[in-house]
């Protein structure tokens, strides 16, 4: 037998007149496909550009987009429910648009009232924050953070949008339904849930939708962030908030599969009559239930804070990453104190796997548990006081400029401060023996969701969208957002924490005014959070219209800043492509020299920053920092 | 788009889609596929978990070996077992270049797949006949939820294989690394999926 | 802090009470002492390195670590607060198997939607047997006439009445979905969960005089959850005696 001769081609081994064919071939097609884009030219059709697109800074557009409108939705349902809380049976001509069956006349129903909270939570959690904070900001601001073309499966990207937005609708769609939607809180608590409505499994098949394109998502950022990096982008120079969404992306990865796992389970005691949830001898409204029993209601419970307590995380990590870029480029120094947030943020991520029982205390736990989670918990607070500390210190020495961002992002630290404070009580479990289920938790963990991370997104908002569209907002506009929005939202939620030591429980149709403990100060702090919440609302009004009136400016091509206009130093800052969509982000792929926060640095001789990929310290590139061959695209426009 | 944009595109390629990047020594897809195995090991983990807690609650528990057909369970194990073999040929036989052979060991594992999918269908008809439901006992509820979701995973298989097998070949002519690249990773699911039926069969048949 | 937050919290009537009430307290005095601290380091960085007043930052910022020392200084109080008070305590909370020793007053309490169904064992101190396919309206706990020890068996309907001074031993359980067994003025709470039977043990130190104590529902049961509530009497033995003599025996 003749030997055939071998060659080395990449990586691997092949026979040399395999090699040679496959040469012709690639010739051919290269050929070939020079031909068909002479002849077809190079336009997409419309649905392949903006609709099923697979760059990721449309999909970043198009998940925030999203995100925003269901963040909006969100919002209007929680108004309903501050409005029947504040005047409790009161008739409101604004409630009748929950149709008959739920507010007749205007009057909030109390089963309607639960469908409200339900979606509301699981709204703002699954369908508003983690896909702004991961989908959009992740999307947009992560490939072009590392210096990558694109994510790393630009299909499983938009496959993973696609799962998104129906997961969404499904489980709006249940609002159309006869008995509404799932009314059984956002935690769907068994066997409550089980025996729900109809729109519970809804809510399960949305969550089903939800989970897929966030294991998708997860997949792919996790690849992009340890493939991807340009030349020079060790870890140690990645920006923060590519840690942030690195860990989110683990985080996102392994906690959902359990929650996965229990939303079959319990599609299974819904739809095929199993018992997983139900222990034997249920009786309902005085009826036997007849099913197999056996089963056990709190393994719902562990699956679902097995999840959910990362989750939260995963609402709180790319907030911290955001916040992080935004003080870093503000206080023009780099932050103070990099290497621990990094490793904290690390360590956040493992340990939040082992905190979940936190939320159950007063299940009936045993001593021993108990102490391991209230042990587990103390230990996972002391990352997020090394991370805020490093914040608070990144301000000394500061040249602090007060942009709108800024403002944002300086207000987070206080109010994320506050939230994460008043985790502390509710992680002993003595003193959660008064707390749980009270409006103290609601408290605690709207002052991390909504001032703390709610403001981070609008700090993200008000960084990138001149990255996005070539114009900043209208600063103006958005100091009134942002001073309003503080204010009326310390309002709304500072309360709480008073109704909550007074032993108002949560999740009460009425407000807690029929309980003796709780009447007096219900009827005293109700009525003004609902309408600080109604000022919470009005107070977006400036924002919606300084964001839409700005997008359009953008499409008609009117720009008004140049590429960096907050003389950053990360190279998403540096792509070529803003803000044009098209696949590739940069000209040339960037290399990179320093780390991410080079501000007011020993090389800064010029100016008082230096990009991470600027070649020559002492002589920043013409343009503020961008590569030559923009400078040049930039002035051709 | 515009021309200058598209222009770059070629230039732009995302990397280390075929071949490993040096310093993690993986291509993209390899390290996606492992991630996702570690999300599949979540899930599956965490429906064993509330098998062994139902289990041990349960004062009374069925052996499965009393009314479950074992021998063509045991048949089923042995034919993912194979598959799991035919898929890693199929992988080396185009490793080596050899296009006809790595069809041929797909369709081996294609057919493997039904095969299993197949004998499935014939236990659950099986059961259905003697009115043995989900919603019987807690035994048959997990013995058909775990089984059913890894049925979806063979079937998921099954669509990934007839694809790479017909119309996914074509990327044989232009890509030749990609394509085996993609079986490679295609296989690693694969004996993922077969793993997760050798801790089923056991402790639902056997135990 | 005790006063601060006490203008809040609603009295305390138990015997344990007071070991909740303090790690609130002391917790509270370590979350204040990190925000004032912060805030005011905040304030004053907002203030002194404004861009106007401080045009060029330093590269290196703050320099000494005691910030550090700081850190492990919250993880000392932290430990301290777990092990020195919420373990031991929750340890007095949770242990059961020694309260039977004690002769506590027993009771079970069952919750449905949504109502507190109380079930006394009467005097012989024993419960009688319940059975699901028993349950009917007029017989809500299902209680077996046929078991001797159910004969003097007393069955109330959201209302609980206990001794003063004298342990209680509560065992929770529900008959439908999760409930949450909560007494704001014991600081006692335990979800009342299908299946399981947990029991909780305090002592109240006050007789009502006929204030309103609740008892609240603290977990979303349904639409009626917002108006579920019972009513908890703390009297003396006697009047509790005599009430529970007065009270109509379970027929069928
Ligand atoms: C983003 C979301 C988020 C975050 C970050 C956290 C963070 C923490 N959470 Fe929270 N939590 C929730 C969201 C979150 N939580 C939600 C949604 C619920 C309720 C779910 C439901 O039941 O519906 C909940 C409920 C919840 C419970 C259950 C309560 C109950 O039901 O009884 C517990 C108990 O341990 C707890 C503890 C903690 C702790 C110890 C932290 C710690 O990680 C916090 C650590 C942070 C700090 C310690 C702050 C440090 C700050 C400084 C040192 C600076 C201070 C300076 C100034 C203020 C100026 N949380
Ligand atoms: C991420 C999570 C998140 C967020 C952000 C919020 C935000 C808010 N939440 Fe909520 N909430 C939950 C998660 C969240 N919540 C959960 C999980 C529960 C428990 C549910 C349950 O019991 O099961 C709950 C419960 C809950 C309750 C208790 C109900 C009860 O127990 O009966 C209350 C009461 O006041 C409340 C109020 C609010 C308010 C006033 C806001 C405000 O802060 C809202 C602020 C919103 C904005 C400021 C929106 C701004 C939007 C735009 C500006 C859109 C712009 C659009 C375009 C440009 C297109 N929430
Ligand atoms: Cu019963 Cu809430
Ligand atoms: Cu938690």
């Amino acid at each position: 037998m003749a030997q055939r001769k071998q060659l080395r081609v990449g990586n691997q081994w092949l026979y040399a007149d395999d090699a040679e064919r496959l040469l012709r071939d690639a010739i051919r097609i290269r050929d070939q496909e020079e031909q068909r884009h002479r002849i077809e030219g190079h336009v997409q059709p419309w649905w392949k550009r903006y609709v099923f697109s697979t760059d990721h800074k449309w999909i970043g557009l198009q998940y925030g987009f999203t995100a925003l409108c269901f963040l909006l939705f969100g919002f209007c349902l929680m108004i309903l429910m501050r409005l029947q809380l504040g005047w409790p049976g009161h008739a409101f001509s604004l409630m009748k648009i929950l149709g008959e069956n739920r507010a007749p006349g205007g009057v909030l129903l109390p089963e309607a009232y639960n469908q409200l909270g339900a979606m509301h939570g699981t709204i703002m959690v699954f369908l508003a924050i983690v896909p702004l904070a991961v989908g959009a900001f992740g999307n947009y601001v992560v490939p072009l953070q590392i210096g990558a073309p694109d994510m790393a499966f630009p299909k499983l990207n938009m496959i993973s949008y696609w799962c998104y937005l129906p997961g969404g609708l499904v489980m709006l769609s249940s609002f159309a339904l006869k008995d509404g939607t799932a009314n059984s809180g956002w935690t769907s608590y068994a066997p409550l849930s089980v025996i729900a409505t109809k729109g519970q499994t809804f809510w399960l098949f949305g969550m089903v939708l939800l989970i897929t394109s966030s294991l998708l998502g997860s997949v792919n950022f996790i690849v992009t962030i340890i493939q991807l990096r340009a030349k020079g982008m060790t870890f140690m120079r990645l920006p923060f908030f590519v840690w942030a969404q690195l860990v989110t992306g683990f985080l996102l990865l392994l906690a959902f599969p359990p929650l996965e796992a229990a939303a079959v389970l319990q599609l299974m005691d819904r739809v095929a009559g199993t018992s997983f949830f139900l222990p034997s001898g249920l009786v309902i409204s005085g009826q036997q239930l007849h099913n197999a029993g056996g089963g056990n209601p709190l393994l719902w419970q562990h699956l679902f804070w097995f999840l959910a307590h990362p989750e939260v995380y995963v609402l709180i990590l790319p907030a911290m990453g955001i916040v992080a870029e935004v003080i870093a480029n503000n206080t023009r120094k780099p932050l103070w104190g990099y290497r621990s947030m990094v490793g904290s943020v690390i360590f956040i991520g493992f340990m939040s796997f082992v905190v979940w029982a936190h939320h159950m205390f007063l299940t009936g736990m045993g001593t021993l548990i108990s102490a391991f989670f209230q042990t587990t918990t103390m230990i996972i607070s002391v990352p997020s006081v090394i991370i805020l500390t490093a914040l608070f210190i990144s301000l000394y020495g500061a040249s602090i400029r007060f942009t709108t961002p800024m403002l944002f992002a300086l207000a987070f630290l206080p109010m994320f401060g506050i939230g994460g404070l008043t985790g502390l009580p509710l992680g002993l479990v003595t003193a959660d023996l008064h707390l749980h289920d009270t409006y103290y938790v609601i408290g605690h963990f709207h002052y991390v969701v909504a001032p703390g991370t709610i403001f981070a997104m609008f700090a993200g908002i008000y960084y990138w969208f001149p990255k996005a569209t070539g114009r900043k907002l209208n600063d103006f506009w958005g100091r009134v957002h942002f001073w309003g929005s503080f204010l009326c939202i310390n309002g709304v939620f500072m309360p709480m924490f008073a109704q909550g030591l007074a032993g108002v429980s949560r999740r009460l149709y009425d407000g807690g005014i029929q309980y003796a403990h709780a009447k007096a100060i219900a009827e005293q702090t109700n009525p003004f959070m609902s309408i600080s919440a109604i000022g919470l609302l009005v107070f977006q009004v400036p924002f919606i219209f300084n964001f839409f009136a700005n997008v359009l400016a953008a499409m008609r091509g009117k720009k008004n800043v140049d590429d960096n206009p907050w003389q950053a130093t990360t190279i998403e800052w540096a792509a070529t492509t803003s803000p044009p969509l098209g696949h590739g982000n940069f000209a040339v792929l960037p290399v990179v020299h320093r780390g991410p926060y080079e501000y007011n640095c020993p090389e800064c001789t010029t100016t008082d920053f230096v990009p991470q990929h600027a070649e020559i310290a002492a002589v920043p590139p013409p343009g503020g920092g961008m590569l030559p061959e923009a400078a040049v695209a930039q002035r051709e426009m | 788009m515009d021309a200058h944009a598209e222009a770059h595109e070629h230039v732009l390629e995302i990397p280390y889609t075929v071949h490993p990047r040096p310093d993690t020594g993986l291509y993209n897809a390899k390290l996606g596929i492992w991630l996702f195995l570690a999300s599949e090991v979540m899930l599956f983990g965490a429906l064993f978990s509330s098998f062994i807690l139902i289990r041990t609650a349960a004062p009374v528990w069925p052996r499965g070996w009393e009314f479950l057909n074992v021998p063509l369970a045991t048949a089923n194990t042995f034919i993912l077992i194979a598959s799991s073999v035919t898929v890693v040929l199929a992988w080396a036989n185009l490793r080596l270049g050899n296009l006809k052979w790595g069809r041929i060991f797909i369709a081996l594992t294609l057919v493997c797949a039904l095969a299993f999918l197949v004998n499935k269908g014939f236990e659950y008809t099986h059961e259905f006949k003697e009115h043995r439901f989900p919603s019987t006992s807690n035994f048959l509820a997990i013995y058909f939820t775990m089984t059913g979701l890894h049925g979806l995973h063979v079937l998921g298989g099954v669509i990934v294989f007839s694809y790479l097998l017909l119309p996914g070949a074509k990327m044989w002519k232009t890509d030749r690394a990609r394509y085996t690249n993609r079986i490679e990773v295609c296989g690693l699911y694969w004996h993922f999926v077969d793993l997760v039926w050798i801790f089923l069969f056991p402790s639902l048949y056997l135990m | 802090m005790r006063e601060f937050l006490g203008q809040w919290m609603p009295p305390d009537y138990s015997a344990h009470g007071w070991q909740v009430d303090q790690i609130i307290y002391i917790t509270h005095w370590l979350m204040f002492v990190l925000f004032a601290f912060w805030s005011l380091f905040f304030l004053y960085t907002l203030v002194r390195f404004r861009a106007s007043r401080n045009p060029r930052a330093s590269y290196h910022g703050m320099q000494s670590h005691w910030s550090t020392w700081g850190e492990a200084g919250v993880a000392v109080v932290e430990i301290v607060l777990l092990v020195g008070f919420s373990i031991p305590a929750w340890y007095r909370w949770s242990n059961i198997q020694k309260r039977k020793e004690a002769n506590p007053f027993e009771v079970r309490v069952v919750a449905e939607q949504f109502a507190w169904n109380v079930h006394y064992p009467g005097p012989d101190g024993k419960f009688g047997r319940t059975l699901v396919n028993l349950v009917t309206s007029t017989n809500p706990l299902g209680l077996d006439m046929s078991d001797p020890a159910a004969k003097d068996d007393v069955a109330a309907l959201n209302q609980l009445h206990l001794p003063v001074n004298r342990e209680a031993l509560i065992h929770v359980t529900s008959k439908d979905v999760i409930h949450s067994f909560k007494l704001p003025l014991m600081r006692v709470e335990q979800d009342a969960i299908p299946g399981a039977d947990v029991p909780i043990h305090f002592t109240p130190i006050r007789t009502t005089n006929g204030e309103r104590w609740e008892i609240a529902c603290a977990q979303l049961c349904g639409l009626g959850h917002y108006r579920m509530r019972g009513q908890l009497f703390v009297d003396t033995q006697q009047d509790l005696e005599k009430w529970l003599a007065s009270q109509p025996k379970v027929t069928q």
